[in-house]
């Protein structure tokens, strides 16, 4: 077959050849564009769909979104409810919460402010134990501020130490024999296994992960998070 | 098959097609892990060593026609069919968990995709590995006689 062909005859088009690589880099740049292309339109469309389908579920059921257990800020008859999934450790969930706080500020008693569990960082569940148990003295947000204000101390460059925070927290006032107490209950425990959970069925695998109403942040950023929030506001405060 | 260009031109067309699965297969991945939010396990991350160089080496071979492609282009694509089927071995659980090299993080054994019942993400990978080395060898075959 074509294995047998004689070697001058296979130099002998020269001038044809030309014709054939032109076409074979043209496939390739419409192969190339092609597939860019499709991941593109494909990212857009998965985004928009788990958009939608989380403020489907939603409306349909809270549950996930906001259990009987969490602490939350603000009147509670809002009509926007930021759900912040967030780690102890982790420093943009810092970054973030004066930012979160100014959006409350600025548009009172219209926002509500739920926040779930995400210790992902080992031995952030050691300091989401503190805060559970601040939160039986009444003083969880008083205890988060003095957390994430010292969290470049007690947990430098990404390794907690979690042991340390106790030092950082004195001046909340927490009584601090029933906070060692409160913070090996077993229902701590569940608390945290519940918003795990629930964070993996959110789909929940970096923090902070926000959602307005249901609707995750279509990319991360405080720019995103503030738009996101007020449109959610301007459709619920029309 | 008279015209003497074709030996050439089909094996360019298996090179490229080479191309196309790991070009697919690379997106595929960054689907999963960058907008599905699935994050990769360690030996994933072994296979995406030896899948994403291919998308970008191939094409060296393919403007102008390398028939040599063969040379720097399998030794990736057949250590990554090789990692994708021992991960396909631990996922089925024919590898105990002794020799797992996974210790932290995510599981390798951790299934995040099934389609059909059965189609998994090592699964696809080591089904291109294996594609592309198999279409690789037939080009070495083609382009050298």
């Amino acid at each position: 077959m074509t294995r047998k062909a004689p070697k001058v005859q296979q130099k002998q088009p020269k001038a044809k050849q030309q014709e054939p690589k032109a076409k074979q880099a043209q496939w390739f740049i419409f192969a190339a564009v092609f597939l860019l292309l499709a991941f593109i339109a494909g990212a857009l469309v998965y985004k928009n769909q788990k958009s939608n389908e989380a403020a489907e579920a939603y409306q349909r059921d809270k549950s996930t979104f906001v259990r009987a257990h969490s602490p939350a800020l603000g009147n509670p008859g809002a009509k926007v409810e930021i759900v912040e999934f967030f780690d102890p450790a982790c420093e943009t969930c810092k970054e973030f919460a004066p930012l979160v706080k100014k959006l409350m500020a600025d548009n009172p008693d219209r926002i509500r402010l739920v926040l779930r569990y995400a210790p992902f960082h080992t031995g952030s569940d050691y300091v989401v134990r503190i805060l559970e148990a601040a939160k039986r003295q009444g003083k969880f947000w008083e205890t988060l501020d003095a957390v994430f204000a010292s969290q470049s101390s007690w947990a430098p460059n990404h390794r907690p130490q979690p042991q340390l925070v106790l030092n950082y927290i004195g001046r909340v006032g927490l009584d601090s024999a029933r906070l060692s107490q409160d913070m090996n209950a077993p229902d701590i425990e569940t608390i945290i296994q519940q918003d795990l959970a629930d964070a993996k069925t959110l789909n929940v695998t970096m923090t902070p992960e926000y959602f307005v109403n249901g609707k995750p942040l279509p990319s991360f950023g405080a720019d995103q998070l503030r738009d996101l929030v007020q449109n959610t506001l301007a459709t619920a405060y029309r | 098959m008279n015209s003497p260009a074709r030996p050439h031109d089909s094996a360019w067309t298996l090179v490229f097609a080479c191309w196309l699965i790991a070009s697919v297969g690379a997106l595929g991945s960054l689907f999963f892990s960058e907008v599905m939010g699935y994050p990769p396990c360690v030996l994933c991350w072994y296979q995406r060593i030896c899948m994403y160089p291919l998308v970008l080496v191939l094409p060296a071979g393919l403007f102008p026609f390398d028939r040599k492609v063969v040379r720097y282009a399998l030794p990736l694509s057949l250590l990554g069919a090789l990692i994708a089927v021992f991960h396909l071995l631990l996922v089925a659980g024919f590898i105990p968990e002794s020799i797992k090299p996974c210790v932290q993080g995510i599981p390798c054994t951790e299934v995040q995709v099934v389609w059909f019942g059965f189609v998994t993400i090592p699964l696809l990978s080591a089904l291109s590995f294996l594609l592309i080395s198999a279409l690789l060898v037939l080009t070495y075959r083609r382009s050298s006689t």
